[in-house]
C-alpha cells in the first residue's frame, strides 16, 4: 500500500519530466536541430564536475527562494516579493558585512542576520498592510518589487557605494572573516575531478539547513501546524484560536526572512560584495520551483537542482548552435505539466483512500452484526 | 415493457459518489398525477438520487425512463425539456427582483426583440389561479415571507412547462402553518396533472400528503409503501432499520452554579446593523439552554461572539468568574469553551488531512497534542484513537484523511474530540445536522452524559425535535433578539414556530 502510494507520486514528476522533453523536442524539431543529439550533449555536458557545481550553485539561491514562497504557500498567502526582499536584504547584508570585521563566525552569523531582518521587515509591510487596510498581498508584494529595485539603486549610488571614483557600483568588499571557502574538495574526496573555474558554495550546509528549518517547521510545530491549517481551512482555523491576522504577518515575516538569504550564497562565495550585476530574477524563479516541488522540502531541493542542471547544460547548446532558449521552454512546461500531473495523481490517490475507508467501514459493520 | 401510467421509472441507478453516499441498484416507480415520498435519514441516497433525475449528476449505470420514454440527461436544461422541474431546499431566488421577474429569469417571453411583460404576467396570474397558489408579481422577493418565497420557486419551474416536480425538503424552512398552505397547493397541483416527488425526513407529513412513499436506506431503495397501511413508528423502523431513539432528557441535572452570563450583549455587522441587540442569557452547569430560530437570525453571531471571533460593541460575557469579553479565541478554547461548529465542511475539518490533525484543531496548543512549541505526533494519534473507539468513529484509522469519512462519522469525530476534552461550556451548533438516526443518537447521548457530569451546554438547532427533546430551557432569537424564553416541556411546536417567524413577538408586544 505505502510502496505503490510513493511509486504514484513519483509519477507525477516523472510523467511531467517526459512531457517536457516531448516539448522541448518538437520546439528543436522545429528549429531544424535533432533532439537526441542536443538532449545528449546537454547530458554529457551537464554532468561533469564543473557543471555539477555549477548546478549546485545556481540550485542553492533557487531552492532557498522556493522555501520562501512556499511558507507563504502553505497559508495560502502568494508572497510575489521574494525577488525584492532578497536584494533589499542583500544590500544591506553587503553594506554592512563589508564595513565590519569580525571574529568569522560572528561576521558571518552578522550577515546572515541583516539580509534576514531587512527581508523580513520588507514583506512585513505586506503582511501589516494586508491585515490593517485589507490590501491583497500579491498586488502589494509586487509594488514592494519596484519600490525596493529603485531604493536599492538609491542606496546604492549614494549611500552604499564603496569607492565613488571607481567604475564599479558595489558595496565594500568583505574581508576575509566573511568569505566562506567552497566546497570542491567534496569532488576530490569521493574521486572525482575537482571542478575548474569555479567552486561550489559553502552557503550550501545553510541551504540544507533551512530545509530541515522549513520541514520541521510546517510538519512538526504547533505553529506549522496553525499556518497549514489555516491555508486548508480559515474558517475552521478561526474556530480553532487561530488569530487570522497574526498569523499572515507572522507567515509574511518569516518568509520574507528566508527571502532574505536568498542571494547570500553568491555574496558569500564569490561576489564578497552587494554589486550592481547582483543576480536578479532568482526570486521569481523560486516561484516555479516551489510550485515544481509541490511545497515540500525534499521536491523542492529536487526541482532546483533540476532547473540549475537545465540552466548549467543549456550553455552547451550556444556552442552547437542551438537556440537555448528551448531550455526555457522546458522549464515552463515541466511546471505546468507537474501542477497538472499532481492533480491528477492526488485524485487517483483520494479516489483509493476513499474507497479503502469505505471498505473497512463496511467490514467493521459486518463485523459488528455478527457480533450483536 | 415500458408502462406509459409511470411518470418516472428508474431502475438499477448505481452511482459511486466520492465520500458521501452512493446509490446502489435504487428502483423507483412514480406514477403519472401522485404525490410520490422519498423518505431516508440524511445521508440515505435520496438528494443525489434526485440530482440524477434532474441531470446534475449522471449514474453509473442503470436506466431512467420518463412517461415511458428512456432518457439520458447530460445536464439540468435535458431535464427541463422533459418537463422534470426542481424546487431546491435552498431557494434560488433574487432578492432584489420581484416575484414575476424571478419567475420569468432565463426563459422570457419575448415579442420580437422585446420582453413581453403582458404575457408573462398573464401567465403566471393562469398558473396561481390553476394551482391556488396566489402571489403578487410585482411584490420583491426580500418583502415575502419564506412560504411565499417557496410558492415563487415552485411558479418559476411550473411556469418553464414542468409536469413532474421534484421538490427537495420543502417543509424544512417551513413554519407549521406554511406547511398546511404548501400541502394544499400541492393537492392542487396533483389535481391538475401535475406529479409530484417529495423529500423528507420527516414521516408525519409524508405519511398526511403522499400517495406512496419509497424509503431509501444506505444508498439502497428499501420499500414502496401505501401510506393507508402503514403509520410513523414502522416507517421510522423502515428507515433506520431499527427503533427510533427519542431526544429526552431524564430528571434535570441544572445546579445553581453559573458557568456563563451573557449580558446585554451587542454585535454589530461591517456596514453597521445590529445583528445582536441586547442578548442576555444565563447557561448553568448541567444546564442545556437551546436557541431556537430561522437561520440567520442571529445565530453565528452569537457564536462567533462567544468564541471570540467577533468583538462585541456592548455587553458582558463572563465565564465562571471571569469577564471573557477581551479575551482571544485562543484562550477561550484553553479555557474550556468547546465548540460544535455549524457547517463541518466549512469551519470543522481539515479534509485533507489525517484524522489525528483534525482532533487536533481546535487543541492544538494543550496536552497532549501540544509538547511546548512541537506537536505531539504520538500522544494526538493516542487521543484521536481514543475518539474514534469511545465515540465509535467507523475508521479504518486515525492517519486515514478526514474527506474519506462519511459525514456522520466527520461529525462523530468533531464532537467526540470536543466532548473528550472535557470542557465546561459547549457551544453545540446543529450538532446532529445531516447525519444518520443511529449517529444522531450516539451524540445526543453524549450530551446528555455530559451535562450530567456538569457541562453547561448552549444548544443551538434548526431540528425542534432536538431543542425540545434535550433542552432545560429553551430561548428564541429573532432578529438578533432572544424573543422568548420558553419550557420545552410544555411548549408546541406551534407555539414556538409563531416566535421564530417573529408573530409571537409581536402578539406579545
Amino acid at each position: 500500500m505505502n510502496l505503490k502510494k510513493m511509486l504514484l507520486s513519483l509519477l507525477a514528476p516523472t510523467a511531467a519530466m517526459i512531457f517536457a522533453l516531448l516539448v522541448a523536442s518538437i520546439a528543436l524539431w522545429a528549429v531544424g536541430r535533432n533532439p537526441i543529439d542536443a538532449f545528449g550533449s546537454m547530458w554529457s555536458f551537464g554532468t561533469t564536475t564543473t557543471s555539477i557545481a555549477s548546478m549546485v550553485n545556481r540550485a542553492i539561491p533557487l531552492y532557498i527562494a522556493a522555501v520562501a514562497v512556499a511558507i507563504g504557500f502553505q497559508m495560502g498567502l502568494f508572497n510575489i516579493g521574494v525577488e525584492g526582499q532578497y536584494l533589499l536584504g542583500a544590500l544591506f547584508a553587503g553594506w554592512i558585512g563589508g564595513n565590519v570585521v569580525l571574529w568569522a563566525p560572528l561576521h558571518v552569523a552578522l550577515v546572515i542576520l541583516v539580509a534576514v531582518i531587512v527581508g523580513a521587515l520588507w514583506s512585513g509591510i505586506a503582511g501589516f498592510l494586508k491585515v490593517t487596510r485589507g490590501v491583497h498581498e500579491v498586488i502589494s508584494t509586487i509594488m514592494l518589487n519596484f519600490i525596493a529595485f529603485s531604493l536599492i539603486a538609491y542606496l546604492l549610488l549614494n549611500w552604499f557605494r564603496d569607492d565613488p571614483t571607481s567604475l564599479n557600483l558595489q558595496t565594500t568588499t568583505f574581508a576575509a572573516s566573511a568569505q566562506i571557502p567552497g566546497l570542491n574538495w567534496v569532488f576530490t574526496m569521493f574521486g572525482f575531478s575537482e571542478p575548474r573555474g569555479i567552486s561550489m558554495h559553502g552557503f550550501l550546509f545553510v541551504a540544507i539547513a533551512i530545509g530541515i528549518f522549513y520541514y520541521i517547521l510546517v510538519k512538526r510545530t504547533r505553529f506549522g501546524f496553525e499556518l497549514r491549517a489555516s491555508g486548508m481551512n480559515p474558517g475552521a482555523a478561526r474556530m480553532a484560536g487561530v488569530a487570522p491576522k497574526r498569523m499572515v504577518v507572522v507567515t509574511m515575516l518569516i518568509s520574507g526572512g528566508v527571502a532574505g538569504m536568498v542571494g547570500l550564497a553568491t555574496m558569500f562565495g564569490n561576489l564578497h560584495a552587494y554589486t550592481q550585476d547582483f543576480p536578479r530574477g532568482l526570486g521569481f524563479t523560486g516561484i516555479a520551483v516551489a510550485l515544481l516541488g509541490r511545497n515540500s522540502a525534499v521536491g523542492m531541493a529536487l526541482g532546483a537542482l533540476l532547473f540549475g542542471f537545465m540552466e548549467r547544460s543549456a550553455l552547451i547548446l550556444d556552442f552547437e548552435d542551438t537556440p537555448k532558449e528551448v531550455v526555457q521552454i522546458m522549464q515552463g512546461v515541466v511546471v505546468l505539466a507537474v501542477v497538472v500531473a499532481y492533480e491528477v495523481v492526488n485524485r487517483m490517490i483520494e479516489k483509493r483512500e476513499i474507497k479503502a475507508a469505505a471498505e473497512a467501514t463496511r467490514s467493521l459493520e459486518a463485523g459488528e452484526e455478527v457480533a450483536a | 415493457m415500458a408502462d406509459e401510467s409511470l411518470a418516472v421509472e428508474l431502475t438499477g441507478i448505481t452511482k459511486t459518489f466520492p465520500g458521501v453516499i452512493a446509490n446502489e441498484d435504487v428502483e423507483l416507480a412514480v406514477g403519472a398525477g401522485t404525490i410520490h415520498a422519498i423518505v431516508g435519514e440524511n445521508g440515505a441516497g435520496k438528494s443525489t438520487l434526485m440530482k440524477i433525475l434532474y441531470g446534475m449528476q449522471s449514474p453509473d449505470s442503470g436506466t431512467i425512463r420518463v412517461r415511458g420514454k428512456e432518457v439520458d440527461f447530460k445536464t439540468p436544461k435535458d431535464a427541463i425539456a422533459e418537463g422534470i422541474g426542481m424546487v431546491h431546499q435552498h431557494f434560488m431566488l433574487a432578492d432584489n427582483l420581484t416575484v414575476f421577474e424571478n419567475v420569468v429569469l432565463g426563459s422570457e417571453p419575448t415579442k420580437g426583440l422585446q420582453l413581453d411583460f403582458a404575457a408573462g404576467k398573464e401567465k403566471i396570474a393562469d398558473i396561481g389561479a390553476a394551482y391556488g397558489m396566489e402571489l403578487d408579481p410585482d411584490a420583491l422577493v426580500e418583502s415575502l415571507t419564506v412560504g411565499a418565497r417557496q410558492r415563487t420557486e415552485i411558479l418559476k419551474v411550473l411556469f418553464r412547462g414542468a409536469r413532474i416536480l421534484i421538490l427537495d425538503e420543502p417543509t424544512a424552512v417551513l413554519v407549521p402553518q406554511e406547511v398546511d398552505e404548501l400541502f394544499v397547493n400541492l393537492r392542487g397541483m396533483v389535481e391538475e396533472g401535475q406529479t409530484i416527488i417529495f423529500i423528507s425526513h420527516h414521516l408525519d407529513e409524508v405519511l398526511a400528503i403522499a400517495d406512496s412513499i419509497t424509503v431509501m436506506r444506505g444508498g439502497r431503495t428499501v420499500a414502496t409503501v401505501d401510506p393507508e397501511g402503514i403509520d410513523a413508528k414502522q416507517l421510522a423502523e423502515l428507515m433506520v432499520g431499527s427503533e427510533l431513539p427519542t431526544p429526552e432528557t431524564t430528571e434535570s441535572t441544572v445546579t445553581d452554579v453559573v458557568e456563563l452570563s451573557v449580558r446585554g450583549v451587542e454585535a454589530l455587522s461591517p456596514d453597521g446593523r445590529t445583528v445582536l441587540d441586547d442578548v442576555t442569557f444565563d447557561i448553568r452547569q448541567g444546564e442545556i439552554v437551546g436557541i431556537a430560530g430561522v437561520e440567520g437570525n442571529g445565530q453565528a453571531e452569537l457564536i462567533d461572539a462567544l468564541l471570540g471571533i467577533r468583538e462585541v460593541s456592548a455587553g458582558s460575557i463572563r465565564f465562571k468568574d471571569e469577564d471573557i469579553a477581551n479575551w482571544s479565541t485562543k484562550r477561550r478554547r484553553e479555557a474550556g469553551i468547546g465548540i460544535i461548529p455549524a457547517d463541518r465542511h466549512r469551519e470543522g475539518l481539515l479534509l485533507q488531512s489525517p484524522l489525528w490533525e483534525n482532533t487536533m484543531l481546535g487543541h492544538q496548543t494543550v496536552k497532549p497534542f501540544a509538547n511546548g512549541p512541537w506537536v505531539n505526533r504520538k500522544g494526538a494519534r493516542e487521543r484521536t484513537s481514543a475518539v474514534i473507539e469511545r465515540f465509535d468513529v467507523k475508521t479504518p484509522g486515525p492517519d486515514v484523511h478526514a474527506i474519506a469519512l462519511s459525514g456522520g462519522n466527520q461529525q462523530k469525530l468533531i464532537v467526540g474530540k470536543e466532548m473528550i476534552a472535557e470542557p465546561h461550556v459547549l457551544v453545540a451548533a446543529h450538532p446532529t445536522r445531516g447525519i444518520d438516526v443511529g449517529a444522531q443518537a450516539a451524540i445526543w447521548d453524549e450530551l446528555r452524559a455530559a451535562r450530567k457530569e456538569g457541562l453547561a451546554v448552549l444548544l443551538i438547532s434548526a431540528d425542534l425535535e432536538e431543542l425540545i427533546g434535550l433542552s432545560d430551557r429553551l430561548l428564541v432569537i429573532y432578529t438578533g433578539r432572544i424573543v422568548a424564553d420558553l419550557d420545552p416541556k410544555t411548549v408546541t411546536p406551534e407555539e414556538l414556530g409563531s416566535y421564530m417567524t417573529g408573530v409571537g413577538a409581536e402578539a406579545s408586544a
